[in-house]
């Protein structure tokens, strides 16, 4: 019989042991029960996850591979060119060990990528922090932003956007989570499947360690101050064998596809779970000798083998016959090189060590992971955070101090002081840079531009799970079409707490629903994800994060990019009336930090958000909007000052009736808005547009581009420079 | 004009500059640094990137690669070099260029957009020689360790000798520590050897080649370059 504390140590309960046991008909090996509490921990067998991701619509015409059956999800960008991305998170390791931990986060998500055969062509983080004013978190920020821009400017692949959102309920427990997009052409697509009887299975990169073994199954489990501790389950990247790595498979894919059945990248759980996987997928077995594996140390077993989370790896599933081509193209690239095993037909899994077998199960034994039912009570009114009355609060006192004070928040300022530690122009690529929203990035070779961002309002998705996570989504495509991009697809990263709390089961489920709801109506089906549960710490569950990461298509680049604003250019609110009523302070930063209170009612209409997207995009593609910014985080005068800081010019705005309330108007954060910068000869042709389908469009006043320019709106008089210097002032 | 670029393992600059040199009508091909042949160019690019992961120090392993002994020969028979970034940092370590790239001031990546202000005295260049001296460029930075460093005797030589190519200005071409995002000697941005024929730069005139990508200052360089070499012909 097992031993209790053996199970503990493994994340493994008594009834999923007895479960492995009724299975297999027998007591386990040690082996086969560290493959199997590995397969079956949350971050890889989603237990608790899986039952929701039947509702994510995953199909539209630009899908070409849906959530789970590759690495990543592709879309079709047309002309024979696609594209691929996916967001993963690496918050437990970070949390002990931010450098490493975020650097391999980086790492793992890169090898996702390339692992389909495409070219990584750019990098986003979505990061949150607690409170700023403890060393820790100050300790834990600045590993983290080293980390990802010492692996990220090695690899030579540029960091071009992403988020940094600060929130008491992060102390101890920080989210990293990193997005990567890849392109390539369609034939060159590379599948992540083990077939063909005989074929070999090779393992290329670097050796196996000892490090980061259980690193799934750590990842699973709630935080704890004892949680340091765990720091050898870290894994320590290595960005210059990852270059020579992602090189050799882009390679691999482009010039000898003939060559090979499949590449599977070794991320959690290592060696098992990319092997059974890659078998599960071609519906083929496969038997692996642990000693044919390259190690770093000595004396290590084969549950060390099979379980190591060493990085920089990758499994390519060879044409038995292409063997030695294949040896010799790893070796151009000076990557160790070794067949250690072949695919069979007989569904099963065999690991040995020579002659000696160590495991030998039928795949799907493993692979299919229980799932648990969320155990919550479906009403909003029972949810903890909820309190749809909003507070009332004194209107502002002083204008032009309460504007300088948000924008110099640190979920407001400026990024500038993390986005130039990173690389973001490798490539030859970037056409939008970071700080002016989302990241326009050319497809090489092509006149096709992505604009890709990732976005999540936690504090939102706290107050109210559903509305939250629908407003996430229409907020990361309202980036997009602020470029004047088409929004494709999304990928999610659902970053929980512990989903055995009625809380956090009722997050995570209405979290699901409302980002369905979005992807549906708003058309960017969700294409991969990725969840993170137990981000828990001593004070409890963190806010409630299902971030969002999303691709949309410019599908002619050349000569569209406008860098400047000319004196006279007229700024437009489309989708409201300029004039707001206080409850439309709901959620906002600046209402978060006058009161500390998360009262008040999100709301948003769907189908409204898509009327206004799609208008806007008719004005950009009739070549009359000029740039645009979607309202977001601080409300429209944040957004006008960002235009304003951004193309450094001044701003003469009109003034609000008497009986305005201006802390709703100036920094309200009501959904399905836009700025956007229109030269005055278009003014009444973009009025009459937005007047015969009844979408509110307002003037809200024109740019100064002389020197010492000013900003002007209603009860703001400040200079441009003040507001720069707000802005720029380094959280 | 023919154009070989030498690629370490590490090198991420390979395919930008063979984008460069493509938009300026140049015709580039990439050398692996196994190879002893560089093929008879007219220019000779190393890029940046990290060549064998930094590891050791920045240049320190690369310099030792078979291709090197021929980059070293084709340069003492006056054929034009250039090292970017990295590319800069393999030329000191291989005592082509004089100096060190230690670590920035500020002990952070930095990557950003800087004016380049060319030495209005510059000894005799290919690099230099045709482009406008008096109009700082735009040209974006990206490294770790671009703080250039010589010792006294060595910065007078190379300032005596008008050997300093560039230096970090503002867009006006005034130059001044506060335009210096890496704490480097004398706002030093890039250096020639003697003979004017080597040239090493901190910054990416390869990714200031197109307007898509906010910049084409760079191929003021090339086009100097391109210009000297047709010239010669």
């Amino acid at each position: 019989m097992i031993d209790k504390n053996e199970l503990e140590k493994i994340a493994m309960s008594l009834e999923e042991y007895d479960l492995v046991v009724s299975r297999l008909k027998r007591e386990p090996t040690p082996v086969e029960l560290g493959m199997f509490s590995a397969l079956w921990s949350e971050h890889c067998g989603y237990k608790h996850t899986r039952p929701l991701f039947h509702l994510f619509p995953t199909e539209s015409e630009y899908v070409l591979s849906k959530t789970g059956e590759e690495n990543a999800g592709a879309i079709d960008i047309g002309d024979g060119y696609v594209a691929v991305f996916k967001a993963e998170s690496h918050n437990h390791p970070s949390a002990v060990e931010p450098y490493e931990g975020a650097a391999t986060g980086v790492g793992g998500i890169l090898r996702d990528i390339f692992a389909m055969g495409m070219r990584p062509i750019a990098l986003l983080d979505s990061l949150r922090f607690g409170d700023l004013q403890l060393s820790r978190t100050q300790y834990l920020l600045n590993g983290v932003i080293s980390g990802i821009s010492g692996y990220g400017n090695c690899v030579g692949v540029p960091t071009v956007g992403g988020e940094i959102f600060f929130d008491d309920s992060f102390t101890g427990n920080p989210l990293v989570n990193v997005m990567c997009v890849g392109v390539g052409k369609k034939e060159d697509l590379t599948s992540a499947t083990a077939s063909g009887k005989d074929n070999l299975l090779i393992l290329v990169g670097a050796d196996t360690g000892r490090d980061g073994i259980h690193g799934a199954t750590f990842a699973s489990v709630d935080l704890s101050e004892d949680s340091v501790n765990d720091r050898p389950a870290v894994q320590v990247g290595n960005p210059f064998m990852e270059k020579l790595l992602m090189e050799a498979c882009v390679e691999l894919a482009q010039n000898h596809q003939e060559w090979i059945v499949g590449i599977q990248d070794l991320g959690a759980a290592g060696l098992t779970s990319s092997s059974l996987e890659a078998a599960e997928r071609g519906g083929s077995g496969i038997e692996i000798n642990v000693t044919k594996v390259p190690q770093r140390e000595i004396a290590m077993s084969a549950y060390e083998i099979m379980l190591s989370e060493s990085q920089e790896r990758m499994l390519i599933i060879a044409k038995k016959e292409f063997e030695k081509e294949i040896v010799d193209h790893f070796n151009k690239w000076e990557l160790s090189v070794s067949v250690i095993g072949k695919v069979n037909d007989t569904n099963k899994v065999v690991v040995k060590d020579n002659d000696t077998i160590l495991a030998d199960a039928q795949i799907s034994l493993m692979t299919n992971a229980p799932t648990y039912e969320l155990k919550y009570k479906d009403d909003i009114n029972q949810y903890p955070y909820y309190n749809p009355e909003i507070l009332s609060i004194n209107d502002l006192e002083d204008a032009n101090k309460s504007f300088l004070k948000i924008l110099a928040l640190p979920n407001i300022c400026s990024k500038k002081s993390v986005y130039q530690q990173y690389d973001h122009q490798v490539l030859n690529n970037t056409i939008v840079k970071p700080g002016f929203g989302a990241a326009v990035i050319r497809v090489p070779g092509t006149d096709k531009a992505l604009a890709m961002t990732i976005d999540c309002n936690s504090r939102k998705v706290q107050m109210d799970p559903y509305c939250g996570s629908k407003i996430a989504v229409a907020e990361a495509s309202r980036n997009l079409v602020a470029t004047g991009a088409k929004p494709l697809a999304l990928t999610d990263c659902l970053n929980f707490g512990n989903p055995d709390k009625s809380e956090v089961a009722y997050q995570l489920v209405n979290a699901v629903r409302g980002i369905s709801e979005a992807a549906k109506i708003l058309e960017t089906p969700v294409i991969s994800g990725n969840a993170s549960l137990y981000n828990e710490t001593v004070s409890g569950s963190i806010a409630p994060t299902p971030v969002i990461g999303m691709v949309g298509l410019i599908d002619n680049v050349s000569n569209k990019i406008i860098r400047h604003i000319s004196n006279g250019q007229k700024l437009l609110l489309i989708g409201s009336v300029i004039n707001q009523e206080f409850n439309t302070l709901s959620g906002s930063e600046y209402y978060f930090n006058q009161t500390n209170s998360l009262s008040g009612q999100l709301e948003i209409d769907l189908e409204y958000e898509k009327k206004i997207q799609e208008f806007i995009l008719s004005i950009f593609k009739e070549e009359m909007a000029y740039i645009a910014n979607d309202i977001s985080d601080g409300g429209l005068l944040v957004a006008i000052a960002e235009m304003c800081i951004n193309y450094g010019v001044g701003f003469d705005g009109i003034d609000l009736p008497e009986n305005a309330r201006l802390d709703a108007t100036y920094f309200g954060e009501k959904e399905s808005r836009f700025i956007v910068c229109i030269e005055g000869k278009h003014l009444e042709k973009i009025m009459n547009l937005a007047a015969a389908q009844a979408i509110p469009c307002e003037v809200l006043g024109s740019f100064i581009n002389q020197t010492n320019n000013t900003f002007h709106f209603d009860q703001i008089d400040l200079s441009l420079s003040s507001i720069a210097d707000a802005y720029n002032q380094i959280f | 004009m023919k154009v070989a670029i030498v690629v370490f393992p590490g090198t991420w600059s390979d395919d930008d500059c063979m984008y460069a040199m493509h938009q300026v009508g140049a015709d580039p091909y990439k050398i692996w640094h196994t190879e002893k042949s560089l093929n008879n160019p007219d220019l000779v690019i190393i890029p940046g990137g990290f060549s064998y992961g930094d590891y050791l120090r920045c240049g320190a392993i690369a310099r030792f690669s078979n291709v090197m002994k021929s980059v070293t020969s084709f340069s003492k028979s006056g054929g034009p070099v250039i090292g970017i970034c990295n590319g800069f940092q393999i030329l000191c370590e291989a005592g082509m260029l004089p100096g060190v790239l230690m670590q920035n001031d500020s002990l952070q990546f930095r990557c950003q957009d800087t004016y380049l202000k060319p030495n209005s005295n510059a000894l005799s260049s290919p690099f230099l020689d045709k482009l406008d001296r008096d109009t700082p460029l735009k040209i974006p930075i990206s490294h770790g360790s671009g703080n250039y460093f010589v010792d006294g005797k060595t910065l007078d030589i190379l300032e005596n000798q008008n050997r300093i190519a560039f230096r970090y200005s503002n867009e006006f071409g005034d130059i001044d520590q506060k335009y210096n995002p890496n704490g480097s000697i004398n706002n030093i941005a890039g250096i020639l050897n003697e003979s004017g024929n080597v040239l090493g730069m901190m910054p990416h005139p390869e990714r200031a080649c197109d307007e898509l990508l906010d910049s084409t200052d760079g191929n003021a360089i090339w086009n100097s370059i391109i210009e000297v070499v047709r010239h010669k012909e």
